[in-house]
């Protein structure tokens, strides 16, 4: 599978330039957390306030004098650890429930599908707001908000293939060499639905990504960090003053991140899912 | 097929219980009991059982779930905690805004997009498709934040094409419609035109298509005629479970251009962590995404007949 990529990835150009920025936003973000980059975002200088970009502030000021560019690099640090904790949460569930339902069917079937039934017929966004309210507010409350609610598209996938996979030879095999049902499920069949894992990862990663944003810009999500919903929301008045940059610099950050994320999930997708080989 | 669909009607009722039952948990068991977050720190002991009192949070959590069942039934949930209005009357007088905003912007929004999509098809891996479909992956990356940001400054503030915000009730509206109406249409077209152009080529690919070829008709007969009713499957029943999101309209539309429909209420609610007032919009929310589903799925069995009624 991974030899598979690497040589499609090699004649896939877009591919090859969405990985790059994507492992370039993984380093800053990772540079950002350990304190390495990026160390001053939160130093306020009254005297600069929404002094325009120059060689000292490539990326201007905010109102309080605070250097944009750092800003948006910590953003991406933000956006970033959503996107990871939340699948941390979800993919786990997921995986889990959709792997017992599909194997054991019957009555563990059909409760986990209501269940996830249910939880998937309240709209999204609602539930997700919903929730980081109920948690309180900050960063915690949208880790787990998203990380609880968006398993369910993941565990759907993963159960219609282990219906499919439970008959097959090789699990059978297994079966009668001894193999318990929890050996076959995360021994055996597990590795062979596994690129599902991965298409879904970089689907809701950019979901996560999103919700971030519009939850911090509505005031639920991060709180006092430079998270690009808040920078945006702090933006939206200063642009009639003609301040365009913060502005400029989140959405522009978080345009690259998605972007390259779509079109790096979508290589994924055409590589890793054999139906749908056929349509490009 | 009656029977089917009385199962179908049948099934949506413990959904419909579930949705209940995790939107309690999550305000009456999780969020607990907001009185210091409504009256303050400094509230009185008289203050505070008053407030349980009213709320009911004084009452054995069983109780306060039969006490929601009974509130979902009657359509009456009780009043908001910030305006002490009743939150059945709030989304009733909001929903007018939102499903003008929402219903024509969402119609206009599917059939640019069908257009676009079956134009792609019919000039698929030429320069055009190829433009569409990057333009449409650059679209779906922008966030709405910024599309609404730019519309609102540049052709609102700076052009004065549109009003900045604001509603008037009846036909005054349309022309602060009209600017949040781009907006919602432009912010979906990239990913509706690159699921419809996927449903219509996944049909381009059957083998009715080759047969309708070799007897003679022409491209544009087939695309029209044979692909685009069969595509029209898989695209109407991925719309009609879009439909229960029209009902909050868009959350950050309604809120940005100051549309007092049931997405801005929700906002605000959010905002003043009003509980009760999100407690319902979730719950009507999901209430009306089941029935569309069942609606759905009763749909797809009369229009194609390889579903199994079973």
């Amino acid at each position: 599978m991974i030899y598979e990529l690497k040589n499609r990835l090699k004649k896939d150009v877009f591919a090859k330039i969405s990985l790059t920025i994507i492992i370039i936003y993984f380093l800053i973000a990772g540079l950002a957390q350990f304190g390495l980059i990026a160390k001053n975002f939160d130093k306020i200088d009254y005297n600069k306030s929404y002094s325009p970009p120059s060689a000292e502030h490539p990326l201007g000021t905010d109102y309080l004098g605070r250097d944009v560019l750092q800003r948006v690099l910590h953003g991406s640090r933000i956006a970033i650890s959503v996107g990871i904790v939340s699948s941390l949460i979800a993919i786990p569930i997921g995986v889990f429930f959709g792997a017992i339902a599909g194997y054991f069917g019957g009555k563990i079937d059909e409760i986990i599908v209501w269940f996830y039934s249910t939880l998937d017929s309240i709209p999204g966004l609602l539930l997700i707001l919903a929730m980081s309210l109920v948690f309180g507010r900050g960063l915690y409350a949208v880790y787990l908000a998203l990380g609880l609610t968006t398993w369910v598209s993941l565990c759907r996938l993963i159960r219609s293939e282990f219906i499919k996979h439970r008959e097959r030879e090789y699990v059978l095999s297994a079966k009668a060499l001894g193999a318990g049902p929890f050996r076959q499920i995360f021994v055996h069949i597990l590795p062979n639905v596994f690129h599902i894992v991965i298409i879904n990862f970089s689907l809701r990663f950019v979901y996560s990504i999103q919700a971030e944003v519009i939850l911090s810009y509505l005031g639920l999500g991060a709180q006092d960090l430079p998270s690009w919903g808040i920078m945006i929301n702090d933006a939206k008045v200063e642009l009639a003053r003609g301040v365009w940059w913060q502005l400029a610099g989140a959405t522009g950050a978080m345009f690259l991140l998605v972007l390259a994320l779509n079109i790096f999930g979508d290589f994924l997708r055409d590589s890793l899912d054999p139906k749908l080989h056929t349509l490009t | 097929m009656l029977n089917y669909i009385l199962r179908r009607i049948l099934y949506a009722i413990p959904t419909i219980f579930g949705v209940a039952l995790i939107t309690f948990i999550l305000f009456n068991v999780v969020g607990g009991n907001p009185v210091y977050q409504m009256l303050g720190r400094h509230a009185t002991p008289e203050q505070i059982k008053e407030f349980e009192h009213e709320y009911g949070f004084d009452r054995p959590l069983p109780l306060q779930f039969l006490f929601f069942l009974k509130q979902i039934i009657t359509f009456d949930f009780g009043r908001s905690y910030a305006t002490k209005q009743k939150i059945s009357k709030m989304i009733i007088d909001g929903l007018g805004p939102s499903l003008s905003l929402a219903v024509p912007a969402f119609l206009i929004g599917v059939i640019v997009a069908l257009v676009i999509s079956l134009v792609c098809a019919y000039y698929r891996n030429t320069i055009i498709d190829r433009i569409t479909v990057i333009l449409s992956v650059l679209g779906m990356s922008i966030s709405i934040l910024a599309y609404i940001i730019f519309g609102q400054y540049v052709l609102a503030y700076k052009l004065g094409l549109f009003p900045v915000s604001g509603y008037r009730h009846g036909f005054g509206s349309i022309k602060y419609l009209i600017l949040p109406m781009i907006i919602w249409i432009i912010n979906s077209l990239g990913s509706d035109v690159r699921f419809f152009r996927t449903v219509i080529l996944d049909e381009i690919n059957q083998d009715y298509v080759r047969t309708a070829y070799a007897k003679g008709l022409t491209a544009r007969q087939v695309l029209f005629k044979h692909v685009l009713k069969n595509a029209m499957i898989p695209i109407i029943t991925a719309l009609v479970l879009v439909v229960p999101y029209l009902y909050t309209g868009s959350l950050l539309l309604e809120n940005f251009f100051g549309i007092p429909g049931l997405g801005n209420i929700t906002v605000t609610a959010i905002a003043n962590s009003d509980f009760p007032v999100v407690k319902a919009m979730t719950f009507i929310g999901a209430l009306i995404y089941v029935i569309f589903n069942t609606l759905a799925d009763i749909f797809y069995a009369l229009v194609d007949p390889r579903v199994k009624l079973k």
